[in-house]
């Protein structure tokens, strides 16, 4: 075919840097305003929005992240549960939770409407926090201390489910997170001073 | 010429020079690459029966292996040795050209097949219980990573034997002028793979030293510079798709190239604006801060967006045009009631796009939003996504290019021709199904890969809605059946390309049994078909212009896609305050 109309297995012939029809740059411009609003959606999350995976973020050794979190458990151990150490944190404390094939340790016992700092961290592999059954998902990786400052907005029996690949145990990997409405006065645990 | 012991034919449809050895290095790819879909979709219906908790199939083991088996033999071994074919189809028969280093090109296609077989010989054989993605520090046996090298290092070849067809090609003044669009939409595919492969190197050569203890590779490293392969790799697999389509259209209805500028600069941004995609996989990651992510995924992947949504809109464009120039012209959409349905290779390219662009697409760039990824990050929402884009989308439009090719390369008609009828409906139907059910079932936090998620097993008790169990069982009916769809492909490619009748004399404008409409009926264009485009792009049709049925459907789409996407930020301002 000779003709200036061509298909896409025809090579154009001489020049093809011709204007387009009108409509086809409309759509290129309702597009490209769309993608600023992707855009645009996400430093405005930040500023206005209550859920960001920001955190405070730092490089830690395994070994030391799980030493921290065994003191944090011994600091504000109140009970266990089928082996696991239930530990309850004042408000506003930094509290600790290590993933490791196949465990999330311990089971935290939060309140409602606190602010906690949530440091996540593997020991072994690659795991998943994904917290059931409100699907709240972050990635754990070994020798990275994710600190997220989360505020529980409902109280309830909460679980972790692992959502990462970590090994052919990978299903058995659940842990525990409970959320107590607020009590009138002070607060559980044995510490205090955070 | 300057072409040694060649040997060529005329391709008797579109009158096209072919070279032998080019030609069966097409064959030989090709062949490949629908062992690889059938090891792919065996290892799929007994992943989707074990997913299907009321069947649950496979043992855990089992389970683990083969996903990672089937995410391998089909992301991998599927796509990029049907890639190879398509680099080899567009580099020399569709500009006449030679195949320029035939040893090379043997040779290359043997470290690719000796790499994929080494490499499904550890899945099997429980060496790289890793899954495809092998993050560290879970460790496969050595010979795994090297078996993936050696396929890489194969694939380089290949691609820069690519890149040396087009240049002598030039130089023989094979064809005249810019290269095709079709062409140019390979290149840029060429060009994604080198930068995919060079990423491959810096991931893989590092961690098969680690599995033998030599090096210690950083698993948030990993995460990074994998993604930059696996990402990447995803954008070959778009740029090749979007190529496909415009071949298809133009060979099943005439479709045309609304403007080459657009087109061509679109297909640049794929280039330019994916280097750093691998960050919409980090987003809750604990390495990257905010700045990082927000840039990398906005700047970057947002500008790979608009090129998709450019191509979404001209290469519907292109095929109403080409309908319209031939004289279906009545109303809105007489043009697509008038399209040739029955035939697999027009089915399948209308299937592919609007499956990839309404599912694919809108899902995709939602969940690859930094704060939203929250809700979303390894639940079943993201093999829910990915199955739209790669699967019902480049897949679904190589299925149809083979419809093609069957005829067109190995001159054969197409077996089972009833069935391949049926194919691309069953095949997208399914998927469908399939990927819509597995993005609910995402969104009550249903995990992706895991074996059981009546968590029988574990300590502590997971209740999961009983929505989730039915849904559950649609995903496997959907997988099924999208699975039964593959098994006929596959029944079709073999019966044809082995025990095929001979193609025989085509006679234009006479239907036959096993030989797509395009070819029997090819849509050429009137002599006076610059006049008839002319008046179709006159001012006085006003904004609709030459394809306003087109128009109306990608308003459609942008409404679906602008509710989709703050649905899910009035879901995510639901959950806990995080920060
Ligand atoms: C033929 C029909 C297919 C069916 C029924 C199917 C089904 C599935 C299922 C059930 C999963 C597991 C989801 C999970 O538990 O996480 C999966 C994962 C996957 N599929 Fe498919 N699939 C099909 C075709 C394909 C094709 C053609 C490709 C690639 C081109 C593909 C690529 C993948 C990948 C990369 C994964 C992720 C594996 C992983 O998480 O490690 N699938 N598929
Ligand atoms: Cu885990
Ligand atoms: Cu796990």
């Amino acid at each position: 075919m000779h003709t200036e109309t061509h298909t896409g297995l025809e090579s154009p012939k001489g020049i093809w840097w011709k204007p387009a029809h009108k409509s086809e740059k409309v759509w290129v411009g309702i597009a490209f305003a769309w993608c600023m609003v992707l855009f645009a959606m996400m430093p405005l999350w930040h500023w206005k929005g209550g859920q960001n995976p920001s955190g405070i973020r730092r490089r830690v050794e395994p070994a030391a992240f799980f030493a921290r979190t065994q003191e944090f458990i011994q600091q504000y151990q109140v009970d266990t549960d089928r082996g696991m150490p239930i530990v309850a944190p004042p408000p506003g404390s930094d509290i600790y939770l290590t993933g490791m094939s196949f465990q999330w340790t311990p089971i935290l016992k939060l309140q409602k409407g606190a602010e906690y700092i949530l440091h996540l961290s593997a020991l072994d592999v690659n795991h998943g926090f994904s917290l059931y059954p409100i699907n709240v998902n972050f990635q754990v990786i070994p020798g990275y201390d994710y600190g997220l400052r989360i505020t529980p907005n409902a109280s309830g029996d909460f679980r972790i489910i692992c959502n990462e690949f970590c090994g052919i145990g990978h299903h058995t990997m659940v842990g525990r997170v409970i959320v107590e409405d607020a009590p009138a006065t002070g607060t559980p645990g044995t510490g205090g001073t955070p | 010429m300057t072409a040694p012991a060649a040997t060529f034919r005329t391709c008797p449809v579109t009158t096209r020079r072919i070279h032998d050895q080019a030609e069966s290095l097409v064959k030989i790819n090709a062949v490949v690459s629908v062992v690889a879909l059938l090891i792919g979709a065996i290892a799929a219906v007994l992943i989707v029966l074990t997913r299907w908790q009321a069947v649950h199939l496979l043992s855990a083991t089992w389970f683990y292996r083969l996903l990672g088996v089937h995410g391998m033999s089909m992301l991998i071994f599927f796509i990029v040795f049907f890639e190879m074919a398509v680099l080899y189809f567009a580099s020399t028969a569709l500009i006449n050209a030679r195949l320029v280093a035939p040893k090379l090109a043997w040779f290359s296609f043997l470290l690719m097949l000796g790499g994929a077989v080494l490499v499904e010989a550890m899945m099997w054989g429980g060496k790289a219980d890793v899954l495809f993605t092998s993050y560290v520090p879970l460790r496969a046996s050595p010979a795994y990573y090297l078996g993936i090298i050696l396929f890489a290092v194969g694939a380089l070849i290949v691609t820069g034997i690519f890149f040396a067809n087009l240049v002598v090609a030039k130089r023989e003044k094979r064809y005249e002028g810019s290269l095709p669009l079709v062409v140019y939409g390979a290149v840029t595919a060429a060009i994604i793979t080198v930068i995919t492969l060079l990423h491959g190197a810096a991931i893989y050569i590092p961690t098969f030293l680690w599995s033998l203890g030599l090096m210690h590779v950083d698993p948030q490293v990993y995460r990074m510079v994998w993604w930059g392969l696996g990402h990447s790799s995803q954008q070959i697999n778009v740029a090749a798709m979007v190529a496909i389509w415009y071949m298809l259209g133009g060979l099943t209805i005439g479709a045309v190239v609304l403007n080459e500028k657009i087109s061509r600069s679109a297909f640049v941004l794929y280039v330019l604006f994916i280097s750093m995609a691998s960050a919409h996989h980090l987003l809750v990651d604990p390495g990257m801060g905010p700045a990082w992510k927000v840039v990398n995924t906005s700047y970057f992947m947002y500008m790979a967006v608009l090129a998709s949504m450019i191509h979404g809109f001209t290469v519907p464009a292109g095929m109403e045009l080409g309908m319209r120039l031939r004289g279906y012209t009545n109303g809105m959409f007489d043009w697509l009631r008038r399209a040739p349905w029955h035939d697999p290779g027009f089915s399948s390219l209308v299937l592919s796009v609007v499956v990839f662009g309404f599912v694919g697409g809108i899902t995709g760039v939602t969940i690859g939003t930094e704060q939203i990824n929250i809700i979303v990050h390894n639940t079943l929402r993201v093999p829910g996504h990915f199955h739209a884009t790669v699967v019902s989308g480049t897949a679904m439009a190589f299925m149809g290019a083979t419809y093609y090719l069957i005829p067109l390369v190995f001159q054969k008609r197409v077996a089972f021709w009833r069935m391949a009828q049926w194919q691309p409906y069953i095949f997208a139907g399914g998927m469908f199904i399939f990927t819509l059910s597995m993005t609910f079932a995402g969104s009550f936090g249903v995990p992706r890969r895991h074996w059981d998620i009546t968590f029988s097993q574990a300590p502590f008790d997971v209740p999961f809605s009983p929505v989730v169990d039915l849904v559950l069982a649609v995903v496997a009916v959907g997988g099924l059946l999208a699975a039964t769809g593959a098994f006929m492909f596959v029944a079709i490619a073999v019966a044809s390309v082995f025990f095929g009748k001979p193609l025989g004399e085509i006679t234009k404008g006479t239907a036959m049994v096993g030989v797509p409409q395009g070819i029997t009926h090819p849509p050429v264009h009137a002599a006076d078909v610059d006049a008839r485009n002319a008046a179709l792009h006159a001012p006085g049709r006003g904004i609709m212009g030459p394809a306003p049925g087109t128009i109306v459907l990608v308003f459609v789409f942008l409404a679906a896609f602008i509710l989709y996407f703050f649905v899910n930020w009035k879901i995510l301002s639901f959950v806990w305050k995080i920060g």
